[in-house]
């Protein structure tokens, strides 16, 4: 098939952990989990740029959870910037219950919810006092979500572009209802204005590092879920579903369950990381859960390099990175930047970042001519097309 | 005939003084007025033939006046009568004399009134003994002294030796006012449209009074009603003395005017309709309540009625539109499987390029893309019907352009994707952005305004239910345009060629057909009726950098519930979400709910039929 294809064939174990991979993970997790707190904890890291770090971790979770679906599973879903945002919707609700009577105009309820004239809350609203209740939340309705629609996508075989159009339409629905102020979901404001979370102040730069601390934790967590998952018998036949399906199906499997299985674990990932995502961030309006923001992680997924997991990790971080300072030192060029970034990356580096280094092996070993055996060559040429 | 003959006498002794006159100072007119009276009183430079014209139709405007009102008095110049009652003695006499004015259309009686109630009319002792009306006007000057006018006549007050008076309001007595007197002249104001040669404005000003329930109006509109012509004023006049006869003292005429509505049926009046319902209700009166209680059933069944044609109406030129959006795509999606999300760019360029032609006809056009440089599009300064005519040129250009944006895209990132088709999505993408961020480098990240040609911009009005000229236009336009699409598909030799390729493009390339050429071709004829579609578009609403992102979700629906690779299913499904979309807007009364309902529709129908209304047979397995 394609480069990539070829490139992921060419790997020789995909259970195997390899060395170099171990040693970067090691590293990025020490650095990350440990030195990044110490670091700001001494003040020689700004508490902006561990919450801007904060913010980068929680969006690789997102990209991990896209991964899972377009890179291991061959699924374009352009719905898990809906789930992202319903797991910090639900993380929301918690925190604005926390704000108590604190809000602008000083009563029990949210502010919103002032402005459109209640002064009960409503029942759906009570549950959300306990934190435990809006943690499992954040879990069980992307979960019921994505299990309810993949259920029904999966079913009637739905695949390829028209799964990506039809979780785009999903998506595009589910923004126009937060947008309306009758969901009673603060419209087009969301939610903002967080004060507390388990008794803490949000806004303290202790609460912030202890978030961030628990982001770098669940990423890793994650990060080693999936990895174990991919060397599974399970991850096998998942990325048999997304090299030829069909043979799968004939082989006896049934693939509509692979495929709903790891629709709803993504959707969870992604919700887990938008719950993390919306107390650093300290604010969740629908804008974020629009179309865009689910091409948005794809193309960080892309840049990365998919079908690995570390790339989305990389692409997630390295093109937000890239966004922060772009749109602060050349805000009219960023999306050109982007845009052209991502048709190049497209076009000529399907493999993403984390090929890279295959690439350029691939370079020197045919260069030299000692080496005999036929290269792996991860940049093998495409097929002919006819 | 010499009632005719007078009347244009005096128009024609009253026009040269208009023009100059000054502006009046000192009194607001209402603001519907105030178009005409500023452009007789700021344009004294009008020309000869457009004062005869005015003089034409204000003479012919006594006339009818004249004719029809049976008034002895109709005949003479409004200013004479004002002068008059600011002469009269007795403050009876003066209101009869005011409202004696009623139902006259002359420009100088609105103006007169307002300045009579603001104190600016006053009574100047000429030396001869006699009291002499004027009206002061203009700036004051240092001491205080301002221009007058003779009320009578409008000329300027001369001296003996027959130069301009300056006069001091101060120094004058003003014409008194009664309360009794300011009533009459509202009325006289209120009543003053009716007689206008205007159609609308009549409509208007029958409205107004009918809806303002005066009893005491009831005859000058029967007076009306025998002598008007025209069915859609008689219409209304009939409302709307029914209307104020839902006021009137008796019980009969009461139920005369309820049995009047019903059989006019008119939407607005069921407020008026609905008040008088209560007031049945709380005399207990039976035969009143039946009457109200039928008079507004037939005017709800009336509304149903009406709401349901329209939204048909709408329902269609809303699945025109999207047809007209989504068939493009079904060229590039549904038959080559490309997934260009950069389709609603395609779609603006054709927008952008009709606003270029239609400032390029205008008064032309300067871009300054990136800040940095200037482009000057000249202007052909083109007016009436050749400026109204950009549009016929800007349709092709339209389909022009966005056809060469097609086929650069095709050749430069689509070509080398058609083995992936997700990594296309999202090349595509990519092109998206920036082509978006070029529309907002070039034109602004504003919407730019694109006026209507004329004979799109109007609207007919059958029986309440009320028929744009655009949406009508664009409903046969997108039968046109899938005629043509069917032609090209079906009946030239390109058509042969893509169908071919599509079929089956190994094949195809076999038996000597360019492949590559026809991919390339067909990407362009997708594109470009995007783009023929923006032109369309920039019709209906805004163009802005963002026109085409409203529409791609609309698009992909469209095509994937017609069936991929099949363009009778986007018809069909196009007009289906048309209807759908417009009928759930009306039943619901809220359009959000409405989308996200033809969306929840949209995913369950997938089930029933996953590959749309159509499904193109084929072997093959992936």
């Amino acid at each position: 098939m394609s480069r990539l294809a070829a490139f992921l064939a060419a790997r020789r174990n995909p259970r195997a952990i390899s060395r170099g991979e171990l040693i970067a993970v090691g590293i990025l997790a020490i650095l990350v989990v440990l030195v990044l707190p110490f670091a700001n904890q001494q003040g020689w890291i700004s508490n902006f740029a561990i919450n801007l770090w904060g913010k980068y971790l929680c969006y690789a979770l997102l990209a991990i959870s896209v991964d899972l679906l377009w890179g291991y599973t061959g699924l374009l879903s352009l719905g898990q910037a809906l789930f992202f945002s319903l797991g910090g919707y639900m993380i929301g609700m918690h925190l604005m219950r926390m704000i108590g009577d604190l809000g602008q105009y000083r009563q029990p309820i949210p502010d919103f919810l002032v402005f459109l004239g209640w002064t009960e809350l409503p029942t759906f609203w009570k549950p959300f006092s306990s934190f435990p209740f809006a943690l499992a939340m954040v879990l069980v309705l992307p979960g019921l979500l994505s299990w309810v629609f993949g259920y029904l996508a999966f079913r009637s075989r739905i695949k390829g572009v028209y799964f990506s159009i039809l979780t785009q339409a999903l998506t595009y629905g589910a923004a126009l209802m937060f947008f309306r102020n009758d969901l009673l979901m603060g419209g087009n404001n969301g939610f903002t204005d967080f004060k507390f979370i388990l008794g803490f102040d949000i806004r303290e730069p202790v609460t912030q590092r202890g978030l961030f601390v628990v982001t770098a934790v669940t990423l890793l967590v994650v990060y080693l879920l999936c990895r174990w998952l991919n060397g599974t018998k399970f991850g096998l036949v998942q990325q048999a579903v997304r090299d030829g399906e069909n043979r799968a199906l004939f082989s006896g499997y049934a693939t509509a369950h692979f495929k709903l299985f790891i629709f709803i674990v993504s959707a969870l990932i992604a919700a887990i990381g938008g719950a993390l995502y919306v107390p650093q961030v300290g604010i969740i309006n629908p804008s974020e859960m629009t179309p865009d923001k689910s091409l948005e992680a794809v193309v960080w997924v892309a840049v990365g390099g998919r079908g690995t997991l570390l790339g989305p990790v990389i692409g997630a971080v390295g093109v937000n990175a890239l966004k922060s300072w772009a749109t602060r030192a050349i805000p009219d060029l960023w999306i050109l930047l982007m845009g052209g970034l991502f048709i190049l990356v497209v076009l000529f580096l399907p493999g993403g970042i984390v090929s890279i280094p295959g690439i350029v092996r691939g370079w020197f070993k045919k260069k030299s001519p000692a080496s005999s055996a036929p290269a792996p060559a991860p940049a093998a040429p495409a097929p002919a097309k006819t | 005939m010499g009632v005719f003959a007078h009347a244009q006498r005096r128009a024609a002794g009253a026009v040269p003084e208009r023009g100059h006159q000054p502006p009046p100072i000192g009194f607001s007119p209402p603001p519907r007025r105030v178009g005409p009276i500023l452009a007789l009183s700021e344009a004294p430079t009008v020309s000869n033939t457009a004062r005869t014209v005015l003089r034409l139709s204000l003479s012919v405007a006594l006339l009818i006046l004249a004719l029809t009102s049976g008034l002895a008095r109709a005949a003479d110049s409004a200013r004479a009568t004002i002068a008059e009652a600011t002469l009269a003695d007795s403050p009876a006499k003066q209101r009869d004399l005011i409202s004696s004015l009623a139902g006259q259309a002359d420009e100088a009686i609105p103006a007169l009134l307002e300045a009579w109630r603001k104190d600016s009319l006053f009574l100047y002792a000429a030396p001869e003994g006699v009291a002499v009306p004027v009206q002061l006007v203009g700036e004051k000057d240092a001491a205080e002294a301002q221009a007058a006018l003779r009320i009578a006549d409008g000329q300027p007050l001369l001296d003996a030796a027959g130069a301009p008076l300056r006069l001091v309001g101060a120094d004058l007595t003003a014409v008194e006012h009664t309360s009794a007197l300011r009533r009459a002249m509202k009325a006289v104001l209120d009543l003053r449209d009716l007689g206008s040669p205007d159609l609308e404005k009549r409509l208007r000003a029958i409205q107004v009074v009918g809806f303002a329930q005066d009893v005491e109006k009831l005859p000058i509109l029967q007076q009306r009603l025998a002598t008007e012509t025209e069915p859609r004023a008689r219409t209304t006049l009939r409302e709307a003395i029914a209307l104020i006869g839902l006021k009137a003292p008796t019980d009969a005429e009461k139920l005369a005017a309820l049995a009047e509505l019903k059989t006019l049926h008119t939407l607005a009046s069921a407020d008026l309709v609905k008040a008088a319902l209560r007031d049945a209700e709380t005399t207990r009166h039976p035969a009143l309540l039946e009457a109200a209680r039928g008079a507004l059933r037939a005017i709800e069944s009336h509304r149903s009625t009406v709401n349901f044609l329209g939204t048909l109406f709408r329902g269609a030129s809303l699945g025109s539109i999207l047809l007209i959006v989504a068939l493009g795509l079904a060229i590039t999606f549904g038959l080559m499987g490309v997934i260009n999300m950069a389709h609603g760019e395609m779609i603006a360029v054709g927008a952008y390029t009709t606003y270029v032609v239609q400032n390029i006809f205008g008064n032309g056009l300067a871009l300054s893309p990136f800040g940095k440089f200037t482009i000057n599009l000249p202007g052909l300064g083109a007016t009436g019907w050749a400026y109204q005519s950009y549009f016929l040129v800007a349709l092709p250009l339209s389909f022009l352009a966005a056809a060469a944006v097609g086929v650069a895209l095709e050749r430069g990132v689509i070509r080398f994707l058609y083995r992936r088709p997700l990594e296309s999505l999202l090349a595509t993408w990519g092109v998206s952005l920036v082509l978006q961020q070029l529309f907002r480098f070039i034109f602004g990240a504003n919407n730019v305004q694109v006026s209507s040609p004329a004979f799109l911009s109007g609207n007919w009005t059958i029986n309440d239910i009320i028929f744009g000229w655009n949406r009508v236009f664009v409903i046969g336009f997108a039968g046109l345009i899938v005629l043509g699409v069917w032609l090209v598909l079906t009946r030239t030799s390109l058509g042969l060629l893509i169908r071919a390729v599509m079929q089956n493009r190994a094949m195809a390339s076999c038996m000597g057909v360019r492949t590559s050429r026809v991919n390339m071709l067909t990407f362009g004829l997708g594109s470009g009726l995007a783009g023929l579609a923006g032109a369309f578009l920039s019709q209906i609403g805004n163009v802005g950098p963002s026109l085409g992102q409203n529409y791609i979700v609309d698009c992909f629906m469209t095509v994937v519930v017609g069936g991929v690779g099949n363009i009778a299913g986007t018809v069909l499904s196009a007009t289906g979400i048309g209807f759908a979309d417009q009928s759930l807007q009306q039943i619901l009364g809220n359009p959000v709910l409405g989308k996200i309902l033809v969306l929840v529709a949209i995913i369950l129908f997938l089930q029933w039929r996953p590959a749309g209304l159509f499904v193109t047979r084929s072997r093959s397995l992936d």
